[in-house]
């Protein structure tokens, strides 16, 4: 793999504008390659990646139709779930068989498209609980009481992202008074609060309103200007041409095309695996179409 | 009948050492069920092995022990209990819940089976259990062991007051430790195992650690009431660790509400009150002879009061599953 110096041009989003438009080509700077990363369930191959790398410091969104594999490679790369084959790293370091949870510490965070949102802690709890190592979280140091610093400091961070996600009004609710479209958010925002380097959104948008979802658009692109990195899956084609940076087609578990969000709208193999033999439909709008609400993908618990 | 002796017996029987016995298991109970969602059957031989581990290390050479001091007994207890907790732990922890519910069960059962087992008679006294280890325990006692002290309606004997002021004094221990814990960070990543373990280890928890630091600071907690009812009876008997113990204790924590510090100890005193109240009432009646003896005898009075807690558990779960301290609506809401 060609590793040119980085420079602002061969960082971030940037650097995506020069590179092939090929399956498997390499980044100039990839947080996250997975190669060879093959699963089974029974006769069916879920997934079936022969090599993909992620830019760092890019938004990249990963689309594809349903059971194309999405969900299944999000919980793969996060070690929620072991493949049959392949390797996969993070920052270089690799991930084969490392608990889901040190994969999270490292920096990698993600959350679940059926959402896991903790039901009988408040909302601000739930928040509370993405602060990193907290020193009330081990045993001695919740009886010494001197954690209630850093609590502090937590619960003002998570009081702003709730702003943000337009949740502070339900701040000391259970969770399980929240609506699906508020727990999506709910579960974003507490992803948030671990500070991650690389985010995993698995569709963040579903059964979320327009007006907040511009907002929360705008926000995933603070993050990457923050240098962070974002791979999110997504069904709303408004939103993958919205903000993503580069985009990966899965369809039967292979990566089958990769490219800028426009490209990928006229891609004929892209349009195929959508359509089916519904050539040459305008894409955008017929994707649209397609946007799973939560509830026809509820057919299959994650793990 | 008696009126006044069964109102003072029940009464007394309230705080009693067998009250205390239970609300200890109760506690650990709480901080497994409770709080996060372990379901641990096996309460009762966490209780056995405190009450063993006392037994057999302080029972004088000549019943079978080792004749060690009360102190080396304690620890011994506590270490015993910590180790039986990392062997159940270990292997099933990283399962679903309803593994550890089976390990637990067997294993506390397969304990009770070995330790009265005839082959390690000389290690743990057999069926009849391990006796006479608690002398230097009420040589100890600021109360006169054998005067009867009456406080308005509650009447105990010397050596009673005195089991039950270390019982009550670890009570408090075991709440003030719980409550600590569970308004921390600490507690609310416990909390929040109990509602799902893939959010919690997504967020960057080490989900097995917390699972079995609780587990084994339950089982301590457990561990203790056995102690406490190894010194009240100055005997480890391996029939009162049966599953049935660990059923009443769940019993006083889903009563007094589970999730709540004071559930199990409220809910542990008014089960042993209610208990003994049947107990003592059904035996006053069957010596009476209130009913025909075609109907109940002395034998069967004995059971009346299990078939009383039926009853009551099954009221409980239909008209307030959430006890006596809990948030219905908490009860109530889902996923
Ligand atoms: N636990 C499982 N057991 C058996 N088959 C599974 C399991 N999880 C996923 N699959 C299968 O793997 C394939 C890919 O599923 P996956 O959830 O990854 O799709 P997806 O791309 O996320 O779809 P969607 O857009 O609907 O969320 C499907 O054929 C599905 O039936
Ligand atoms: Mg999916």
């Amino acid at each position: 793999m060609a590793e040119p110096a980085p420079s602002p041009a061969s960082t971030g989003a940037a650097a995506l504008r020069d590179i092939a438009r090929e399956v498997g080509v390499a980044k100039p700077d990839p947080i996250l390659v997975a190669d060879g990363v093959v699963r089974r369930f029974g006769g069916v191959t879920a997934v079936n990646v022969g090599h993909v790398e992620f830019q760092r410091g890019a938004i990249t969104a990963l689309i594809g139709p349903n059971g194309a594999g999405k969900t299944t490679f999000f919980n793969l790369l996060s070690c929620f779930d072991q493949p049959q084959q392949g390797t996969w790293s993070f920052n270089g370091r690799v991930l084969n068989g490392v608990a889901p949870y040190k994969v999270a510490r490292s920096g990698m965070v993600r959350t679940f498209q059926l959402t896991k949102a903790l039901t009988k802690l408040t909302v601000i709890e739930n928040m509370r609980l993405g602060g990193q190592n907290q020193r009330g979280e081990r045993f001695w140091g919740a009886l010494s009481g001197s954690w209630r610093s850093q609590e502090r400091e937590i619960t003002e961070r998570a009081d702003a992202l709730l702003q943000r996600f337009k949740l502070d009004h339900m701040r000391n609710e259970f969770a399980a008074s929240l609506s699906g479209g508020q727990r999506k958010l709910l579960e974003m925002a507490r992803a948030l609060m671990t500070d991650p380097e690389l985010l995993m959104l698995d569709e963040p948008m579903a059964g979320v309103n327009p007006a907040l979802k511009q907002s929360l658009l705008e926000h995933v692109k603070t993050l990457r200007d923050e240098g962070r990195s974002v791979i999110f899956v997504e069904h709303d084609m408004d939103m993958v041409y919205d903000i993503s940076d580069w985009v990966v087609v899965m369809a039967e578990g292979r990566v089958i095309a990769e490219g800028t969000p426009a490209e990928i709208g006229a891609n004929v193999a892209v349009i195929d695996a959508y359509l089916g033999t519904h050539h040459g439909a305008e894409l955008s709008g017929d994707l649209a179409a397609h946007t799973a609400d939560e509830s026809s993908s509820e057919r299959r618990a994650e793990p | 009948m008696d009126w006044g002796f069964i109102g003072t017996q029940s009464i007394s029987a309230l705080i009693g050492p067998m009250a205390v016995f239970y609300i200890l298991g109760a506690q650990g109970l709480n901080l497994h069920y409770g709080y996060t969602g372990l379901l641990n059957f096996g309460q009762a031989g966490f209780m056995a092995t405190g009450a063993y581990g006392v037994a057999i290390c302080c029972a004088s050479e000549a019943a079978g022990g080792y004749g060690l001091p009360l102190w080396v007994g304690f620890l011994v207890a506590v270490v015993a209990t910590v180790l039986l907790a990392l062997l159940l732990g270990v292997p099933t922890l990283r399962l679903r819940g309803d593994y550890l519910a089976i390990v637990t069960i067997a294993a506390s059962e397969i304990l009770r089976i070995v330790l009265r087992s005839e082959a390690l008679e000389d290690f743990s006294g057999g069926n009849s259990g391990m006796a006479g280890f608690a002398r230097s325990f009420y040589d100890a006692n600021p109360f006169t062991n054998g005067r009867r002290y009456e406080l308005g309606p509650f009447s105990y004997l010397g050596k009673d007051l005195w089991v039950m002021t270390v019982g009550w004094g670890l009570i408090a221990i075991a709440a003030v430790l719980t409550f600590l814990l569970m308004r921390s960070p600490w507690g609310r990543v416990l909390r929040s195992i109990r509602e799902n373990e893939d959010a919690v280890r997504s967020l960057g928890k080490n989900v097995f650690s917390y699972k079995m630091q609780s587990l084994v600071l339950g089982a301590v907690m457990g561990a203790a009431g056995g102690v406490v009812l190894a010194l009240y009876q100055n005997l480890a008997s391996p029939d009162d660790y049966g599953t049935k113990t660990t059923f009443i204790a769940y019993t006083a924590l889903i009563l007094g509400g589970a999730a709540r510090v004071g559930g199990p100890i409220v809910g542990g005193m008014i089960f042993y009150g209610f208990f003994a109240f049947m107990q003592v009432t059904a035996s006053q009646a069957a010596k009476a002879d209130v009913l025909p003896r075609s109907i109940m005898d002395s034998v069967q009075a004995g059971i009346v009061p299990f078939l009383f807690l039926g009853v009551v558990l099954m009221l409980l779960v239909v008209f307030r599953p959430q006890g006596i301290f809990g948030d219905r609506r908490e009860i109530e809401l889902d996923g």
